[in-house]
């Protein structure tokens, strides 16, 4: 049932931004599979009438009063960035050049 | 003063109370051992011996002018590097984060500084804590103090191989489906997974953030709950973390008493799949908890079953979505494609030089099981498998007052003997990752050698939410015990360790 193929793969490696090599993207169409197959058999037990749980310990949403507390000063923040300018993040460019 | 590294850390805070030693003294023979020992094992990252010698001094000069911070204050302590440190790097054992300095300590982290305890260094582990022998570090593998051609577990084999090998005290870990309990069974240690939010999670770099959880690795239970008491409590920055007021940890570890206690044993976990030795050892540790007063029962808990498989689904989504942050523009690796390229030609670049294969393996799954079209098959149903766990312990709790089982199927493998075969490596967490999937505590206690190999066996005590008391009771109790049978500790069974083997 779990089918996956190697478009696949590129198309999930590209979905989570990750330039897989080919060889890569062959290791992992066969590991994809086979772990799909091992992971399968909860869908036989996850009946309609289960309700699904994300969280182990119930929570509400939690509010606290919009006052600025501890936070972390420009310099710290850009400290270990790849780049910067002093004051932000040096971004790499966001359109190339067809666009 | 050698010697000094053989003390637990509640013998150690006696020692500086009664002012028969010093932190500098203890850190110095703590950094020595270090130094002897670790280019074997590789348990640690990151040493900084001026930094840590530095905060010794300053903890004897508190003790000097009799304002301690706190009875453990001054001793010495060794931090997974998934906790963000500002004065060490922090790297989760990826690549991806090689030299990160942080901007901020994780909470845990300035709770043990504020308790006055002396960092010692960031210890190794499988990359953002994604496996169970640390040989997915990016650093290379660390090996098991007990046998240095076998896995010390994972992910938090630095760790749990740190206090095994006396090079620490206390260590710090994370446990997202056995990584604090699982290392603590391979290596004869003792390890800690607290209720989930019952220890802020601020600063650690999250894997999956519904099952991770920051706990104590210790030798002995006391000292577990000594540095769970440090650690434990709300935090505004974690707002998972829960409001609760917990019992002294270091109360029922003293109280260590098993009359009338009803231990349940989980069917599921007891048999098939286990090696023989874990389970002589297993078995002989109930005779004993029975002989002194304890109640055993058999309870099944049939979602078990498939809890492994909805981990595996539920683990990877989690993670693919937690690791996107690692996007080459605020922190860690930046790769530019050769011609340069588009910020996500050159986030992809990154991505993969950055990433081990496990974790690329971790990232395309989770990709696939959150993506449309198979989001209800998988993630969906994997949810569902989750309330029936829950539900199975709801009922075995509603029995008995602690759950037991043998904490990992077998002792350590050799290195590299799984690596290829990572389905069968997942099914080693299938006595740790139920504790995850329901939020509750767990507490892994050595339990002895197997007969076959020699090697340590855990025993894994688990207790309804919020009740991590009971495991400290019943861990110290069943400690007490062996020992005294014994006559020894099991750690004083391990090989020595000369330096120089590799």
């Amino acid at each position: 049932m779990s089918d996956i193929s190697a478009e696949q793969v590129r198309h999930l490696a590209n979905l989570a931004r990750i330039d897989l090599s080919d060889a890569e993207i062959a290791t992992m169409t066969t590991e994809l599979g086979q772990i799909m197959e091992a992971v399968a058999s909860v869908q036989a037990v996850a009946t309609p009438d289960v309700p699904a749980t994300s969280h182990p310990i119930p929570l509400k949403n939690v509010y606290r009063p919009d006052v600025v507390a501890d936070v972390i000063p420009t310099d710290k923040a850009l400290a270990s960035a790849p780049e910067h300018d002093g004051s932000r993040f040096k971004v790499s460019a966001i359109l190339g050049e067809e666009q | 003063m050698s010697d000094l590294i053989h003390k637990t850390a509640a013998q150690l805070a006696e020692m500086l109370a009664a002012g028969t030693t010093t932190s500098v003294e203890i850190t110095q023979a703590h950094l020595d051992r270090i130094a002897a020992v670790d280019g074997d094992l590789n348990a640690f990252l990151h040493v900084n011996a001026a930094v840590s010698l530095d905060a010794a001094k300053a903890s004897d000069a508190r003790r000097a002018a009799g304002a301690p911070l706190s009875p453990l204050d001054g001793v010495p302590i060794a931090i997974k590097d998934v906790l963000v440190t500002t004065d060490m790097p922090s790297t989760s054992g990826s690549k991806i984060l090689e030299g990160w300095m942080s901007p901020y300590d994780a909470t845990v982290v300035t709770k043990v500084r504020e308790a006055g305890l002396v960092p010692l260094g960031k210890t190794n582990m499988d990359e953002f804590a994604m496996g169970s022998s640390t040989e997915h570090s990016a650093y290379g593998p660390t090996r098991n103090p007990w046998d240095l051609d076998r896995i010390p577990g994972g992910s938090g084999g630095g760790s749990a191989a740190a206090v095994a090998a006396f090079e620490a005290p206390l260590a710090l870990g994370s446990d997202t489906g056995g990584s604090i309990r699982q290392p603590a069974h391979i290596t004869g240690t003792v390890g800690v997974k607290p209720t989930y939010g019952g220890v802020s999670r601020y600063g650690a770099i999250a894997l999956a953030s519904s099952f991770d959880q920051i706990g104590p690795v210790t030798r002995t239970v006391m000292d577990s709950a000594l540095l769970h008491d440090v650690i434990k409590g709300h935090d505004v920055h974690d707002s998972t973390s829960l409001k609760d007021e917990w019992p002294s940890f270091a109360e029922a570890a003293k109280n260590a008493n098993v009359k009338g206690l009803k231990i349940g044993v989980i069917e599921q976990l007891d048999g098939e799949g286990f090696q023989p030795g874990v389970l002589a050892r297993f078995h002989e540790s109930l005779e004993l908890l029975k002989a002194n007063g304890a109640e055993i029962v058999n309870v099944s808990l049939p979602s078990l079953e498939h809890a492994v498989a909805a981990y595996y689904l539920i683990l990877p989504a989690e993670a693919s979505s937690n690791l996107a942050k690692f996007d080459s523009v605020r922190f860690g690796l930046r790769v530019q494609p050769e011609g340069g390229g588009t910020v996500e030609q050159v986030m992809s670049a990154t991505r993969e030089a950055g990433f081990g294969a496990e974790v690329k393996r971790r990232i395309i799954l989770g990709t696939y099981a959150l993506s449309a079209g198979y989001y209800d098959a998988y993630y969906g149903s994997a949810q569902k498998v989750r309330t029936l766990v829950q539900r199975d312990f709801a009922d075995a709790f509603s029995k008995v007052d602690v759950l037991a089982s043998p904490t990992a199927p077998t002792t350590a493998w050799k290195l590299g003997e799984q690596l290829d075969d990572p389905v069968a490596m997942w099914r080693g967490d299938i006595a740790t990752i139920p504790a995850n999937m329901a939020g509750i505590p767990g507490i892994s206690v050595p339990a002895g050698l197997a007969d076959e190999d020699g090697l340590p066996v855990g025993i894994q005590f688990l207790a309804p939410a919020r009740e991590d008391a009971r495991l400290y009771n019943v861990g110290a109790a069943l400690e007490t015990l062996l020992e005294q049978k014994w006559g020894h500790t099991l750690l004083s069974q391990a090989p020595e360790l000369k330096g120089g083997a590799l």
